[in-house]
């Protein structure tokens, strides 16, 4: 399976928004802290991220995650292996 | 009673109500006295709730609907207390009882449609803190920053009654100085109404006409009702204006069967005339009743039996009438409901009829107010004293008796 930066970025962004903050504020450099993002909604983060492109992440990759760019450099990261 | 330490007395200083007929304990009362009903389709639906209106994107979607319309409705009684922006109290000595009947109702439902259609692990983290029956109590507790002790009350359709029982001791008791309680509800799906229409108690004509002879059964409802309840002395000092005081409270147990209620009444009798001994009050002092009047055949003539018992002849004088005639039963929320109505029928001075009350049942033989509104009448220049009935599957019964602020 071959996924682009910019799907996996756009796919987030669009998640991460339907939990509550501006769409605006996300961008990769802000943190899960400053978006008021918790692991309730880490969790259903990875949820997508598994339905979407197979990624299974751990609550232990997840604890990793302080930035949105982060998350999508995981995603991509285990997506291309 | 013997009591063994002197029991605080409890005034309320704020309600909040979102019902079938409106967002607010005002529009609530006001609509009611008007002969207006809010029942459509069989059904009392928040039609004016919209959670967008009051919620941010991350609030409501942690949130069940029965939890968005507690918050909301405290929201309103937290506001009318002037608490609002500052704390009337230290947080740790602020308690918060918020009842349900079911819970999340809805919430349940998706998460297992998600389950069966996606699998077990696609269930949203979520699921279980927005069904919990115990999350609007955390939910208000965390929009109002309230410390003190805070739980869910669970007992079907007495569920809000207890919640206010609950606080009332509290404060009394000295356990804490002020609690925001009352009660929510929110099961109009599809499969809260399957359950309910499987065991006959939902109204097949969807009209809810309490103590009519044609009443055929119960209109579901949903909405939420809230009281901040402050210790009286405490109240005094800060220079809260006060609403009402809540004086008595009584509750039994029918143990008699899961759905019906003890035919003679006995039980529930019971729990009026404690309330009524709570309150150091005689029948002869009531000024009103609010039923529990659900509109089955069962439960109207069980209330009368219970009231004739419990009261003897004043039954036949005091008005009584039943705030689900205009908005259906919120089940956990009724009773915290139709106490935020109460305490609006003692500030305003206007009893609501029993909307759609025309035929007599020989088994309902008492005043239902039936037709138009009219004046709360006080015989003994005393301020006005209710008493508010909850009943519920299950055999719970309660009572609150509630008195006028002095004017």
């Amino acid at each position: 399976m071959s996924v682009t930066t910019e799907q996996v970025e756009s796919r987030v962004i669009e998640t991460l928004a339907s939990f509550g903050p501006d769409i605006s504020q996300i961008t990769r450099t802000a943190t899960f802290e400053e978006l008021d993002i918790d692991s309730l909604d880490l969790v259903e983060l990875a949820q997508v991220v598994e339905d979407e492109y197979g990624v299974i992440l751990k609550g232990e990759d997840m604890k990793q995650l302080k930035t949105v760019g982060d998350a999508i450099d995981l995603i991509v990261e285990r997506a291309g292996k | 009673m013997s009591s063994r330490f002197e029991r605080r007395r409890v005034v309320v200083t704020g309600v909040g109500a979102v019902t079938p007929l409106g967002v607010g304990a005002t529009m609530l009362h006001d609509r009611w006295v008007a002969g207006e009903c809010g029942i459509v389709g069989g059904a009392g639906a928040c039609r004016e709730f919209d959670p967008r209106d009051h919620l941010s994107v991350k609030e409501a979607r942690r949130l069940d609907r029965f939890s968005q319309l507690a918050v909301i409705a405290a929201g309103e009684a937290i506001a009318q207390a002037g608490w609002e922006g500052e704390q009337a109290y230290d947080p740790m000595r602020i308690g918060c009882v918020i009842a349900t009947g079911i819970g999340g109702q809805s919430t349940i439902e998706a998460q297992l449609d998600v389950m069966r259609l996606r699998g077990a692990k696609m269930v949203s983290p979520l699921g279980i803190p927005q069904y919990m029956p115990n999350a609007a109590a955390a939910a208000v507790t965390m929009r109002y920053a309230l410390r003190g002790q805070s739980y869910g009350v669970v007992s079907a359709c007495a569920s809000g009654g207890h919640a206010i029982g609950s606080a009332l001791r509290m404060i009394q008791y000295g356990d804490a100085d002020a609690v925001v309680c009352g009660g929510a509800e929110a099961t109009l799906t599809d499969f809260g109404f399957a359950c309910f229409n499987s065991m006959q108690a939902l109204s097949p004509t969807g009209i809810s006409r309490p103590f009519d002879a044609r009443r055929d059964g119960f209109v579901m409802g949903e909405g939420a009702g809230v009281l901040v309840m402050e210790d009286a002395e405490a109240a005094a000092a800060r220079g809260a204006s006060i609403l009402a005081e809540v004086v008595g409270y009584g509750s039994t147990t029918d143990a008699y069967h899961l759905t019906a209620p003890e035919p003679t009444g006995g039980p529930a009798a019971r729990a009026i005339e404690l309330a009524i001994h709570d309150a150091g009050a005689e029948p002869s002092q009531i000024d009103y009743i609010n039923a529990h009047g659900t509109s089955t055949q069962l439960n109207d003539a069980a209330e009368t039996a219970a009231l004739k018992l419990a009261l003897g002849e004043e039954a036949r004088r005091i008005p009584i009438s039943s705030t689900k005639s205009a908005i259906g039963h919120l089940l956990g929320a009724a009773g915290a409901v139709e106490a935020v109505a109460t305490v609006r029928t003692l500030i305003t001075g206007v009893i609501a009829p029993t909307l759609g009350y025309e035929v007599p049942d020989p088994d309902c033989d008492l005043d239902y107010v039936p037709g138009e509104s009219r004046p709360l009448i006080t015989g003994n220049g005393l301020p006005p004293l209710a008493v508010s009935n909850s009943f519920a599957f299950g055999g719970h019964n309660v009572s609150l008796a509630i008195r006028g602020a002095l004017r």
